[in-house]
């Protein structure tokens, strides 16, 4: 066979946890393109067997950047499991609890990982195109802001669920505790502090990107525009909500596809599976599964900050639902297919968890006493989901009559994303690398960016922390012979 | 070249949240840069193994591993990293004792790859593919690290130097390690760089004698906010636990889960806690006994071994031919929607 492979080896910030081959034609075009996940560790298997209760502890160890997605995703398949309504101060805590994760996660990823690459330009030296970078440009004052966001997250996590990395707070019918005045008056102040972050860091977007009419180009071309569905969940008033609500599944159109709750998940989600690859790829089922292609009769779908803006109607936060209908005028109307608009997004949905953090701190029920309720019922079968920052995260347990697990079935919030993200890969790279393309390190960072606007903390599935991929781009000769090696940072010699 | 010691820090089959932990360590960080360079780390730099496999031997000066070992490619970055350092830390419950991955010691790659890949409610799947480590896909040729049937910590892999446990360690912690190694203070290798006392010695709540009828689930009762857990019949970790974490759970009413691993001189967690809640029982009836524990306790193994199951005496189940196989609660049937 006469192809050519461009391996790319993520051979650092994803090193050992992912990589990525592309085939070429024997003309040079771009055949192939895959993302392997290379690990697996079955938790769906080896929780069978535990206590019902223990999952909120046992599955926050799926992902350590996101360990309060699966403690909340768990606690609320275990209401389910025992048939249990917690009270209106538990609910509150906990949505209060993972507005303030979901602000500290997103600020990670915009001016640690994904950020990077706007403030900086998509061409900048790839030894300036990171947080320090970012730090250079816009100004030490920054850093500052954007340590002080993510320590007082942390630190309110800590506060509330007891611990900053796998709390231990999340109860069937409830949490283990509720909070003080005391607590209550620094959480309401710190908030309206990230409220201020937020907007901050919208105006950084709008200056540094918006202003920019190359970037916008990028943002709209066609390398990085694919028509799949996009899922998400809403409230009664179809508005964005990561706690809880109806799962809405929106078409490349813009239509509704479905809208339903979580425990029905199975109607309208499948898993396919790929031999070179751990992860599965969930799709649409009404759809069916076409493989890594867009279109309407692609059951591909995007589960990301942009996908649950585009599957609502808006944002239940006054200035929140600005920005988003300012993000639709600038892109030409709902829904946004630019996977690169996934980062505006994500800003837009940083001031909504600030936004909703505080409204949530100043509700007087927020310091009730009542924030357990136990359940009564025997346990049997329960289905949990909230929005994970990458994508909709479902939990689904089965348990015998003492609560002990007897099947376990999870699908994680970067998962959903698996196959888009494979499809998004292959079309930047068929896009930008032709017959007789020098492959540039500035091209490969285009290719990878296709890949960072999805955040993809595969660490939920296999465990890297999201990030930037330094790449290393070998071409080889059907034999197997290196004909060129790129990196990025361009100090490694060519090797056989 | 700089004088500053060289560090590396890896990752193998863990969740993430160590990394998340030594951020944690906030303004001291800058601190760790004065003193280290960092030279490998994955998440943060771009060095590549490569570079790594290029270094003499025991060039880096102290390498912290968290994770586990599940896989031939985490296998293979041990023992790279083992012998291209000289201190080299186990860092964290995975790398020390396993942790909650290693709990799929309870079974093994096959019952793994059916339950995931075959016997998954959500997944469509007719031809019951599985993934292989070596195939050739469209003409292709792909590979996948080996899945192996057991997860193995650090030390069982390669000779380790230092152990720090926690899930994850707590920032004081791992700066009592940093301060540790910079001022050459280290304690005889092989040994836990932590405390010496239990979880319990940090706990604010009060204790008194424990005489107990009925062990509690944590969906059963709403517990006290100042007595001791296990009093309260909660199954709390605590007298087994290694202090560290500053008692944080039990201070938000949640018993301890065990996650800092067996105190100094404990060998198996899971036989000191069992001889801890034995003692509490409040009975002498051995009929009784056995009912407080069947009723109270329904997962001895995960309630004892919850994250040392990899690293303890009994370290996974029996893999013998499926014929002899005692097997496990299996999945129920379950129609598919």
């Amino acid at each position: 066979m006469t192809t050519q492979r461009i391996s790319i080896d993520p051979i650092t910030r994803l090193e050992g946890h992912g990589k990525i081959d592309i085939f070429l034609t024997p003309k040079g075009d771009v055949a192939e393109a895959y993302l392997q996940v290379p690990e697996l560790r079955g938790f769906e298997r080896f929780c069978v067997g535990r206590l019902a209760e223990d999952m909120p502890n046992l599955t926050s160890r799926i992902c350590g950047v996101c360990p309060e997605a699966h403690h909340i995703a768990s606690t609320k398949t275990l209401d389910a499991l025992f048939h249990v309504d917690p009270p209106p101060t538990a609910k509150k805590l906990r949505e209060m609890f993972y507005c303030i994760f979901f602000a500290t996660d997103h600020t990670t990823h915009f001016y640690a990982l994904g950020g990077p690459d706007f403030v900086m330009g998509p061409d900048a030296p790839p030894e300036q195109r990171n947080i320090l970078g970012v730090i250079q440009k816009v100004g030490m004052e920054i850093a500052g802001k954007v340590l002080k966001m993510r320590r007082d997250g942390h630190n309110l996590i800590e506060m509330i669920g007891g611990r900053k990395v796998h709390p231990n707070w999340g109860l069937p019918g409830g949490v283990s505790r509720g909070i003080t005045e005391e607590q209550r008056k620094e959480i309401e102040t710190l908030g309206r502090d990230a409220i201020e972050f937020a907007k901050f860091s919208l105006q950084l977007f709008n200056d540094i990107v918006l202003g920019n009419r190359e970037y916008v180009q990028l943002i709209t071309s066609q390398a990085y525009t694919h028509r799949t569905y996009n899922m998400g969940t809403v409230d009664a008033n179809n508005r964005v909500n990561f706690y809880d609500g109806l799962i809405r599944v929106v078409g490349p159109d813009g239509r509704e596809h479905a809208k339903y709750p979580a425990k029905d998940y199975r109607e309208y989600v499948a898993e396919h599976v790929e031999p070179w690859s751990y992860l599965k790829f969930p799709f649409l089922k009404r759809v069916g599964w076409k493989g890594f292609v867009d279109g309407e009769d692609s059951g591909l779908y995007k589960a990301t900050p942009l996908s649950r803006l585009n599957a609502a109607d808006g944002m239940a936060t006054p200035l929140a639902q600005k920005e988003y209908e300012r993000m639709y005028d600038v892109l030409g109307g709902k829904p946004v297919n630019h996977t690169l608009a996934t980062h505006w997004a994500r800003l837009i949905e940083l001031l909504y968890a600030a936004e909703r953090w505080v409204e949530l701190a100043t509700d007087p029920e927020i310091t009730g006493t009542e924030y357990r309720v136990l359940p009564t019922a025997t346990p049997d079968e329960g289905v949990g989901c909230v929005e994970a920052p990458r994508g909709t995260l479902t939990h689904h347990y089965w348990t015998d009559e003492r609560g002990v697990l007897t099947r376990v079935n999870l699908i994680v919030g970067t998962t959903n994303n698996y196959a888009p993200i494979n499809l998004s890969i292959k079309e930047a790279a068929k896009a930008l690398i032709r017959k007789g393309t020098t492959v540039t390190e500035a091209l490969l960072n285009k290719i990878e960016m296709a890949f960072r606007a999805y955040d993809p903390c595969l660490g939920c599935a296999t465990h890297y922390l999201p990030g930037q991929m330094p790449l290393t781009v070998v071409l080889r000769a059907p034999d197997g012979q290196v004909l060129q090696t790129i990196s990025r940072t361009g100090r490694h010699p060519v090797s056989g | 070249m700089s004088s500053k010691g060289k560090l590396a820090i890896y990752w193998a089959a863990s969740c993430g949240g160590c990394e998340i932990a030594i951020l944690a360590l906030n303004e001291k960080i800058l601190d760790v840069a004065n003193a280290f360079d960092i030279v490998f780390c994955p998440c943060i730099m771009d060095t590549k193994v490569r570079d790594v496999e290029r270094w003499p031997d025991q060039s880096i000066d102290v390498c912290l591993f968290n994770g586990g070992i599940r896989t031939s490619e985490q296998e293979y970055m041990a023992k790279l990293l083992r012998a291209k350092s000289k201190v080299l830390v186990a860092f964290g419950s995975c790398a020390t004792e396993g942790c909650i991955p290693g709990l799929a010691n309870l079974t093994n790659r096959e019952e793994i790859f059916q339950a995931v890949y075959c016997e998954n409610p959500s997944t469509d799947n007719p031809k019951h593919i599985v993934p292989q480590s070596q195939l050739r896909c469209d003409g292709y040729h792909l590979s996948l690290p080996v899945f192996y049937d057991t997860v193995r910590t650090l030390g069982q892999t390669v000779a380790v130097d230092y152990f720090l446990p926690g899930c994850p360690p707590e920032a004081p912690r791992i700066w009592d390690a940093v301060v540790a190694i910079l001022e050459g203070k280290l304690p005889p290798a092989g040994s836990v760089i932590g405390t010496t006392t239990t979880c319990c010695d940090e706990c604010p709540r009060t204790r008194s004698e424990k005489k107990i009828k009925a062990f509690k689930r944590p969906w059963q009762v709403i517990p006290d906010s100042s007595t001791c857990l296990l009093e309260q019949g909660l199954v709390c970790c605590g007298p087994a636990t290694r202090a560290g974490c500053g008692a944080r759970c039990p201070q938000v009413n949640s018993p301890c889960i065990g996650c800092y691993g067996p105190n100094e001189g404990v060998e198996d967690f899971g036989a000191r806690l069992m001889t801890a809640l034995a003692s509490v029982i409040d009975s002498q009836d051995p009929e009784e006994i056995d009912r407080i524990i069947r009723e109270g306790i329904p997962d001895p193994l995960g309630t004892f071994y919850r994250f040392s199951l990899a690293g303890s005496l009994l370290r996974r189940a029996a893999l013998v031919p499926d014929a002899e196989r005692h097997e496990l609660p299996r999945p129920k049937a379950v129609a598919q929607a």
